[in-house]
């Protein structure tokens, strides 16, 4: 746990209160040839829940992929300009990428379970960034599983394969999991999409209560959810940033017209 | 306010449509009460007056319609944005309208009763302000129908003069009760119809307001523009804005 | 309600259906798709039939003509001269042998190689796409073809037949084997398993490693075994490089027997013994890939 710049936060304390988690300034993203962002400027207030909406294709879910550089994965895509986190542009090349996605944890649209126990997809991500004796782990475990209200749900079978759950359980035992590196921020790509109603809701309650410790940026595709769970929405079209306000002011009251026809219905 | 592309649930807009079409109807009964009431003040007419008390369970039930389908709208649509103020205005204004329709009826009513007096009491101050609250209302229910933010604007500071039309009136009528006692029993029945004259005009406002938020997303400034209270400039002259 | 019960859109929309009378009569060409409808599922239902009893006919032609000979002595001793009470012993100890070897040099090779394709050559990879179709051209190829190969390579400057050189024509035949199916399988592990992993800090090897082979290692384990079961059968690659014993020999450098070896030697012979030992032998080995076959469904049901 020994890093130059970028050290996790200490498990106990966090830093005090910093306004802005994420800071993007003037930032472009290509897909080899297609230019998918367009010079995107957008803050993330810290402790807050920002929502990005906006149709398919719009670049909502391009920007999440750029904040943990999962993008990195894949020769050909690139992006430049400056997303500020913790005083340094991820962006830069320097930036080492496992600490860097132990800082910034990502959820999936569709639960993505390890083919492992239950235990071991949420010791996995932690043993890769800390030394943990057995019983430090343990309660690392059951702490997260608590957060996610799934412990009483598997406290019984932690050594059962996590693949076992339902859809809804699996979501939040990969949001368990993305928490249990303790990152500062949750990234989070429509992750009830793939859910029921009642998981849904009980993600949307977790989101809530996650918010007073992470910085969350979601993509949905879900207006009401956006609505529901959300601070502050961004609306995307054609690879743009339209419109940020709050919830309240883009969903009773937005100020640009494509906004105002994405949200009532009447985009064309 | 309408938007100019429509909603890619047609039936959502169709149900948007119809909302408007009732909006229109409770609207024009409205003015049409309020334009009997006042016949039946100025003419004594006895039958615009029952006319006036007629429609109003009509105004009722237009009401409840309008209610039931705001509130399946808001279950079934969950509107946003524009639609969504449209939909909660049109339920707030109906209520509002509701009580327009209400106070026409009652001063129906009480015309009749005043009517019976001997005719010694000028009604050309009443009488002005009647046409003055009419006109608002009219034009409030055009702002209401044709989504016109300016127009539901002026309307509102227009009320200041229904405001100060009361005033006036409110001193005449005082005045006709010290001069002779046999007066009372008559302008007793016409301060209570100047004073819901005054009510419908604040109802238009209210109206006014809303046809604002859902147009523009904006609220007017929480204080009105007011003509004094006539009670207190009785007392003393000083301006109560 | 203030609209009218008969709205323009409402009409609209009922004029634009069929009228009921006429949609629901079967006409000619209802009747003739659904004849063609149950002459294509008869043909395949028939096609179905005809491999199934093409199956039970061999295997039923096996246990009939091989049950016979299976004994314990067919099983310790080794092989002999006609009439002399010889077995399948040396046979089936060198089978194991050289499918074994060659197991132990295809499958790491083959899982790497694999690993490579679907991890490090996605589309756009020239060397990938080279190495995919080279390992699809020896899937094809005829199994002499790398016998004679091998020959030349170690056979030929060694001066002499060994059991090492049959295994390693037995690693090369079931190497692209390997190569595809691991290939394919890993492929079938979803971008978001990959993408969860590296999104918590992980190194690719260990999301290689750790995540996506872990959840296609039934896949890749049948992959292997498959590859075992066609191994085991193997005549042709064997004929010219490990050419086949009559002695009991573990000595992989010197020539060595083997049971498809053995039953191409003996099936064709006109001594009655050798040729119940063909079948019996042909049972064994048809019996050793059943049992890998039913392996395999058994450790894929979990």
């Amino acid at each position: 746990m020994t890093s130059a710049s970028m050290s996790p936060a200490s498990p106990s304390g966090r830093e005090p209160a910093q306004d802005v988690a994420l800071a993007v300034r003037d930032l472009n993203f290509h897909y080899g040839t297609h230019h998918a962002l367009h010079g995107i400027s957008l803050d993330f207030p810290a402790r807050c829940v920002t929502a990005m909406i906006g149709p398919s294709g719009c670049g909502k879910s391009t920007l999440l992929r750029v904040f943990n550089k999962i993008y990195a994965l894949y020769p050909g895509q690139r992006a430049t300009g400056e997303v500020m986190f913790d005083g340094r542009n991820i962006l830069d090349d320097s930036i080492n990428l496992d600490m860097l996605r132990s800082r910034i944890g990502m959820v999936f649209q569709k639960p993505t379970p390890f083919p492992m126990s239950i235990y071991d997809n949420i010791a996995f991500g932690v043993r890769l960034h800390e030394k943990l004796n057995r019983t430090e782990m343990d309660e690392r475990v059951q702490d997260v599983l608590t957060r996610v209200a799934l412990w009483n749900e598997v406290r019984d079978r932690l050594n059962a394969p996590a693949t076992g759950l339902s859809g809804g359980q699996q979501q939040r035992l990969c949001i368990a999991r993305s928490i249990a590196t303790r990152p500062e921020v949750l990234l989070l790509d429509e992750p009830t999409s793939a859910l029921d109603p009642i998981s849904t809701a009980r993600i949307e309650e977790l989101l809530d209560e996650l918010k007073e410790e992470f910085t969350i940026a979601i993509v949905t595709h879900n207006m009401q959810q956006a609505a529901r769970c959300a601070d502050r929405v961004a609306f995307f079209y054609l690879g743009r940033l339209v419109e940020v306000d709050t919830a309240d002011r883009i969903f009773t009251n937005p100020r640009e017209k494509q906004t105002q026809d994405y949200i009532t219905g009447r985009f064309g | 306010m309408p938007h100019e592309r429509s909603h890619i649930v047609s039936s959502f807009e169709q149900e948007l449509e119809q909302l408007r079409a009732m909006m229109v109807k409770i609207g024009r009964i409205v003015e049409e009460q309020v334009g009997l009431a006042l016949r039946a003040i100025s003419d004594h007419d006895e039958s615009a007056a029952e006319e006036a008390t007629r429609l109003d369970p009509e105004v009722d039930e237009l009401e409840r319609e309008v209610e039931s389908l705001v509130i399946r709208l808001l279950a079934l649509r969950s509107p946003m944005g524009a639609d969504l103020r449209e939909i909660v205005a049109a339920l707030k204004i109906t209520g509002d309208l509701e009580r327009i329709g209400d106070y026409a009826a009652s001063i129906a009513r009480k015309a009749i009763k005043a009517a019976s007096g001997d005719g010694q009491i000028s009604l050309s101050g009443l009488r002005s302000m009647g046409r003055l609250v009419k006109e608002n209302l009219g034009r409030t229910v055009d702002a209401v129908i044709a989504h016109d933010a300016n127009q539901a604007m002026e309307v509102w500071h227009a009320d200041r003069g229904v405001d100060e039309h009361y005033v006036t009136v409110f001193r005449e009528l005082v005045t006709y009760m010290i001069e002779d006692a046999r007066n009372i029993r008559a302008c007793t029945e016409l301060l209570f119809i100047a004073k819901n004259l005054e009510r419908i005009g604040d109802h238009a406002t209210n109206v006014a307001e809303r046809v604002y938020y859902a147009v523009t997303g904006e609220n007017l400034p929480t204080t009105r523009p007011r003509g004094g209270s006539p009670t207190r400039s009785l007392g003393s002259d000083e301006d109560v804005g | 309600m203030t609209v009218p019960e008969t709205s323009p859109v409402a009409s609209s929309r009922t004029g634009r259906s069929v009228p009921d009378s006429g949609r629901w009569r079967p006409g000619r060409k209802a009747m003739r798709r659904q004849m063609l409808d149950y002459l294509a599922t008869g043909v395949s239902i028939a096609a179905g039939s005809l491999l199934l009893l093409v199956l039970v006919s061999i295997l039923w032609t096996l246990l009939s003509r091989g049950l016979v000979g299976l004994s314990w002595a067919t099983l310790t001793h080794r092989m002999g001269p006609p009439g002399s009470g010889g077995g399948l012993s040396n046979a089936i100890v060198g089978s194991l042998l050289q499918t074994g070897l060659a197991l132990l040099m295809a499958a790491p090779v083959g899982l790497m190689c694999g690993i490579y394709l679907s991890e490090y050559g996605r589309k756009g990879n020239h060397f990938a796409s080279v190495v995919r179709f080279v390992a699809d051209m020896l899937m094809s190829a005829p199994s002499i073809l790398i016998g004679l190969f091998i020959y030349q390579l170690l056979v030929v400057p060694f001066g002499h037949f060994s059991g090492f050189s049959g295994a390693v024509a037995l690693a090369v035949l079931a190497l692209p084997l390997i190569v595809r199916t691991t290939e394919d399988m890993l492929r079938l592990v979803p971008t978001a398993m990959r993408e969860a992993g590296a999104a918590l800090g992980a190194a690719r090897w260990r999301v290689i490693l750790f995540l996506c082979l872990r959840s296609a290692r039934k896949g890749v384990t049948t992959g292997i075994l498959l590859a075992l079961a066609r191994m085991g059968g193997e005549t042709a690659p064997l004929l010219f490089t490990s050419l086949g014993n009559q002695t009991m020999s573990t000595d992989m450098t010197r020539p060595m027997a083997s049971l498809p070896i053995a039953i191409y030697q003996y099936a064709g012979a006109s001594y009655e013994d050798w040729v119940q030992l063909a079948w019996t032998g042909a049972l064994l080995v048809t019996f050793g890939v059943l049992l890998i076959n039913i392996t395999v469904r058994l450790s894929s049901r979990h």
